[in-house]
């Protein structure tokens, strides 16, 4: 039972990273959801705030390191271009291999019409993902500048529900396009 | 946008007036300025990469330029698109930050911005629409 080093880079980057987020995501928005008027105790104010602040941190934090590992370490060994301009050393092959990139190996067709997981899954994964720093970066840094205060304004805990659903999206679509071109296409 | 005022704000808050639960915390006024950085930010970056996604795709010269910023790791054009975003996401946190850092900017007003922004951004990211741009 072992993994290759680049196996293992796309086990942190996709799996060990990714679920992190995800739990840093539900505690957040299950936290930030019930943080309102006459549900916490004045005492659970100050530990509610705190708690929020190092989950959106977390989760801030999580979402740049997932892209940065998917983007400068994984994507380079996905996309080289090895088997030439028509892919001849993709032809006959099962999975991807030491000639035959995985995105070659997807725009080769030669497992069934794949090329649609490299045109519209890869292309809009390795893009959409940078929303989600982005927008957790941000969700954070309104949880650090306003803390308390948040539980009296309505509109500005729900404002920062959005961009952290934002942020989940983003990650989501990345997540399950990742997971599938990994299944089709995976990385070895 | 519209901003109000550049003094200090009140030391006592005017958010606990209704919520017994944080008057005990004596908290101060903070102006919206800051926050209101924060939101329109996060719109411009992902505006940010959703515009530089389709310059990519329609600009072969473009292209070759933000592939220049890969520094040899072979992550190609996505490697300008990305670090540039972040780089003028953070860049305009900081100057909205400190332009806006003693006033009451419109926070509603803000996050429309910013949700326009970003809206724009992600149909930007959406192969569908920017390989229609394809040179």
């Amino acid at each position: 039972m072992e993994l290759t080093s680049r196996e293992t880079w796309a086990v942190i980057h996709g799996l060990v990273l990714g679920a992190l987020f995800l739990l840093a995501f539900g505690g957040a928005l299950a936290g930030l959801w019930s943080f309102r008027p006459g549900l916490i105790t004045t005492r659970g104010v100050q530990e509610r705030i705190t708690r929020l602040k190092v989950g959106l941190g977390a989760m801030a934090v999580i979402a740049w390191a997932t892209v940065i590992t998917g983007s400068w370490i994984v994507y380079p060994w996905y996309r080289v271009k090895l088997a030439g301009a028509k892919f001849d050393k993709c032809q006959g092959l099962e999975l991807p291999s030491s000639v035959c990139s995985p995105r070659d190996f997807l725009l080769a067709n030669v497992q069934g019409e794949t090329a649609a997981w490299h045109d519209f899954g890869m292309e809009w994964k390795e893009h959409v993902a940078w929303g989600a720093p982005l927008l957790a970066t941000s969700a954070f840094l309104l949880a650090l500048y306003y803390g308390p205060r948040i539980m009296a304004r309505p509109w500005l805990r729900t404002a920062i529900i959005v961009m952290l659903v934002g942020a989940f999206a983003a990650a989501a679509v990345a997540g399950v396009f990742g997971a599938f071109i990994n299944k089709v296409a995976p990385i070895s | 946008m519209s901003t109000e005022g550049t003094a200090p704000m009140n030391p006592v808050s005017h958010d606990s007036d209704n919520v017994p639960e944080l008057a005990h915390l004596h908290l101060a006024d903070k102006p919206d300025g800051p926050g209101a950085a924060m939101m329109i930010s996060a719109g411009f970056g992902v505006f940010v990469l959703g515009f530089l996604t389709v310059l990519a795709e329609a600009s072969a010269g473009a292209n070759t330029w933000l592939a220049t910023w890969q520094w040899g790791q072979g992550v190609g054009a996505l490697a300008g698109k990305t670090t540039i975003a972040s780089l003028l996401y953070f860049a305009s946190l900081a100057l909205l930050w400190i332009i806006w850092r003693n006033k009451d900017v419109n926070l509603k007003m803000a996050f429309y911005i910013g949700l326009g922004l970003g809206v724009l951004g992600v149909i930007g990211t959406y192969p569908t629409f920017f390989q229609m741009f394809a040179a």
